[in-house]
């Protein structure tokens, strides 16, 4: 239920985008998220973008699992 | 997929995996309070991953198993009335209830549709307006902001024929009824990344700070998840619990204001009757009286015969922790993902579900 996939915004119209996964286009609601621009991606729940990745973040993330498991490696 | 495919590689979860082998030197507990996190950890073999050492329990985290009998079964004696139709989510429908399902009430005549999106819902509405159209609103935080704004919808719109039967829930107050019960020892949370998009940290900041208990914030993929149980065992293993973001390109520590803001105006915070748990204070989602002629509680009026659990389901004790899904007599016996007795079973985001699916003899095992 609290399912929510990240979605790339292709267009803004109002409260509302489309959104693309995979291939499959999708309208929807913006209305939590009003900051988007296009190419930002949002985490799609039930219709709504509840929130916005942070692309910087999420690089970051990488960037940490990547040094543990070369750290890893050496012991 | 962007943003799902990185966060699932094999050589850096390993990586993950011997960085919480080398950190752990105590037995502990940990609750995933999220069904989607169970979900994930069986699908993923992330048990057989870390330490034996790292328990790892179920929690109360799936709208569709902690809704009580006595609230589905209002929603199906309100299926049953006449001009309405009924929309909910599509775990819902399959629940049994005391009597019967919304399902059932399906097959005997009433029109009950699934929906993806309250947006849908409202859109059945304006295709129907001779009709009452309810929706059986469930879901946590996550789902809550939207079920405010169709509230908001159906008032700008002037609509006439929208009802939202409310049975939202909110998290950090029935961990704080799980954490009182003492029922079980837990060390740490695996706390839940959508809901969190939402609230952000400071609704969990009473658990280290009052129950001396770590909490961290997880994602959904595999290497979120290994990444929130490394936090959690460090915070154990330092003696330091606090609250931390293990899902920092989802979660903001401040949340998503907006969406409060929206849940703040239509709903007030009252009582919630869980399944398993019981009532809890503070857990659940009313609507506010500005907006009560949307409120399907006050719109219609339903008799209902008292409730009745399944015999020998223990969907209760599970939801709470208290049990394995494979502790259930009935489990892969009786109860399947076919014919289900309990919630747990029935919906996706349920433990019983979960272990029938992905379980493991390693699984049972290792508890």
């Amino acid at each position: 239920m609290c399912l929510a996939v990240p979605v790339r915004i292709v267009s803004i119209d109002g409260d509302t985008a489309e959104t693309e996964i995979a291939g499959v286009r999708r309208r929807v609601s913006i209305a939590f998220t009003p900051e988007v621009k296009v190419g930002d991606y949002v985490l799609l729940h039930t219709g709504y973008a509840i929130g916005v990745i942070d692309e910087a973040e999420a690089e970051e993330t990488l960037k940490l699992l990547e040094e543990i498991a070369s750290l890893s490696e050496v012991h | 997929m962007k943003f799902i495919d990185e966060y699932q590689d094999n050589k850096l979860a390993k990586g993950l995996a011997h960085k919480i082998a080398q950190r752990s030197t105590k037995t502990i507990r940990l609750m995933e309070f999220c069904g989607g996190h169970t979900h994930a950890i069986l699908r993923h073999g992330i048990r057989q991953l870390v330490p034996k050492m790292v328990e790892m329990r179920s929690g109360p985290g799936c709208p569709v198993c902690v809704t009580a009998t006595a609230d589905l079964d209002k929603a199906i004696a309100m299926a049953h009335l006449p001009d309405v139709i009924t929309t909910t989510f599509g775990d819902m429908i399959r629940v049994p209830g005391s009597y019967s399902s919304l399902q059932q009430a399906r097959a005997q005549g009433a029109d009950v549709r699934i929906v993806y999106s309250t947006i849908d819902a409202i859109e059945i509405a304006e295709a129907n307006p001779g009709k009452s159209v309810i929706f059986v609103g469930i879901g946590f935080e996550t789902t809550a902001p939207t079920i405010a704004a169709s509230i908001l919808k159906a008032q700008q719109e002037k609509m006439e024929n929208f009802y939202v039967l409310s049975l939202n829930k909110l998290t950090p107050p029935v961990m704080k009824a799980l954490l009182d019960s003492g029922e079980i020892k837990l060390d740490g949370i695996v706390c839940p990344g959508h809901v969190s998009v939402i609230i952000g940290t400071h609704p969990y900041e009473f658990i280290p700070r009052d129950y001396g208990v770590a909490c961290a914030i997880s994602g959904f993929e595999p290497l979120d998840i290994l990444l929130c149980i490394d936090k959690l065992v460090e915070q154990i293993e330092k003696g330091e619990p606090k609250v931390e973001i293990a899902y920092p390109r989802g979660v903001k520590p401040e949340g998503n204001r907006k969406a409060l803001q929206l849940m703040e105006d239509v709903f007030e915070i009252g009582e919630a009757n869980w399944r398993g748990v019981g009532i809890v204070p503070q857990s659940g989602l009313r609507i506010r009286e500005q907006y009560e002629r949307f409120d399907a509680d006050k719109a219609f009026s339903v008799s209902l015969k008292p409730p009745r659990e399944p015999e020998g389901c223990r969907c209760g004790d599970i939801i709470r922790g208290a049990a394995m899904p494979f502790e259930c007599k009935l489990f892969k016996k009786v109860c399947t993902p076919e014919s289900p007795v309990g919630p747990c079973m029935v919906s996706s985001e349920g433990a019983c579900a979960a272990y029938y699916q992905y379980g493991t003899l390693e699984n049972s095992q290792s508890t």
